[in-house]
């Protein structure tokens, strides 16, 4: 049906495709500590020693954990197991909240203490107007 | 089939579509951004920026889909030795990487108020840089490279190395933790994205196809007459 020529080039395309393939997977596999942006509450707890590197938390803004002062800010990241006290200072962004999504860049001090340079704020999958929004509160 | 093609025969059809194209895109174009702009409702947290998500979301739907059309015919016309398709992938690219810088800035401008940096290294943004950098290898390897059976090898494996970053970039959001939200908008399952927002972004990304596909009739009519010049009947 087809010659010999066209069937030497697709089966050298496939095998193109599958080992780039597999190499990324490798890759990806093993840089994933570096492929991630941040890192949950949970697996701050679960490493075995404090490095000094810059690193950072994500998480929820624990409810009715934000306390402000005149030069900082405290609160507490949570995914709703485990938990990590966070002081920072500077301007937060404004979507930054009680309850919503938060990114921390900092240095860890303890498992349970952590010193941000830099808060984001991160936004959820959800899209929907104000009223929408109120009357799903209501619910 | 597919092995010889008259481009006399296809030029009286493309050198005739573009003013259509265009009258339809005008509409369509006002009509999503009169939607879009005025119409749809602010959102109930990000307000007013939510707007700049009908000019993001299709043009990184666009220009993901223009690399997967591109890498798949010059594939087939790899395998097949089909001319045809390196020149309809060739004059589908321009557009594909206008519209995946205009993804990578409006991300940005979106990134400063929402999240309060205008650039991060998480992986779905990343990926996205690196498309750019594909497209910006494969639009080069066209100017480089004078003689036709080494510029349609050299873009076929540009492609290839470039199909296997478009998953990486639909799945980002979903297999690591990433600073960029998830996917808002299913097939399978409810999207969570209301309805009087979903309806307006539909239609800006008909528009922006409309567009894509206007220039690609353009680049690709150029492609047509450069043949006819040479006083080939088919190629």
């Amino acid at each position: 049906m087809y010659g010999r020529k066209v069937k030497l080039r697709f089966f050298f395309v496939t095998l193109v495709i599958l080992i780039l393939v597999f190499s990324i997977f490798l890759i990806l596999k093993s840089l994933e500590e570096n492929v991630v942006y941040f890192q949950s509450p949970s697996e701050i707890k679960n490493i075995s020693e404090i490095e000094s590197r810059k690193m950072r938390i994500g998480g929820m803004v624990k409810k009715n954990s934000i306390s402000i002062t005149s030069d900082e800010v405290n609160f507490v990241i949570t995914d709703l197991k485990n938990e990590i006290n966070v002081v920072y200072s500077g301007v937060v962004p404004n979507l930054f909240e009680e309850g919503k999504g938060v990114v921390a860049e900092g240095y860890l001090k303890d498992k349970n203490f952590f010193i941000a340079s830099k808060i984001l704020a991160k936004h959820d999958e959800n899209y929907m107007p104000p009223e929408v929004k109120a009357a799903l509160e209501e619910k | 089939m597919f092995k010889y093609f008259e481009p006399n025969k296809i030029f009286s059809i493309t050198s005739r579509a573009p003013k259509y194209v265009l009258t339809l895109f005008i509409i369509v174009l006002s009509i999503g951004l009169i939607e879009s702009l005025i119409f749809s409702p602010e959102d109930y947290k990000q307000s007013h920026s939510v707007r700049i998500m009908y000019v993001h979301v299709p043009a990184a739907w666009i220009t993901l889909g223009i690399f997967s059309s591109i890498s798949i015919l010059s594939l087939i016309g790899f395998i097949f030795k089909i001319q045809n398709f390196f020149l309809i992938s060739k004059s589908l690219a321009p557009s594909g990487f206008i519209f995946n810088i205009i993804a990578l800035v409006t991300g940005s401008i979106w990134g400063k108020p929402t999240w309060g940096t205008w650039w991060a290294w998480d992986a779905r943004i990343t990926s996205m840089l690196i498309l750019a950098l594909f497209y910006l290898l494969y639009l080069l390897a066209w100017r480089i490279y004078q003689d036709k059976e080494r510029i349609y090898k050299v873009t076929t494996i540009i492609t290839i190395f470039g199909i296997i970053n478009i998953p990486i970039i639909k799945y980002s959001v979903d297999w690591w933790n990433t600073l960029h939200q998830p996917a808002s908008i299913n097939i399978l399952s409810k999207s969570s994205i209301h309805s009087s927002m979903l309806i307006p972004l539909i239609i800006m990304t008909a528009a922006f196809a409309l567009f894509s596909l206007l220039i690609f009739l353009m680049k690709y009519n150029t492609e047509l007459i450069k043949i006819k010049n040479k006083g080939l009947d088919r190629i």
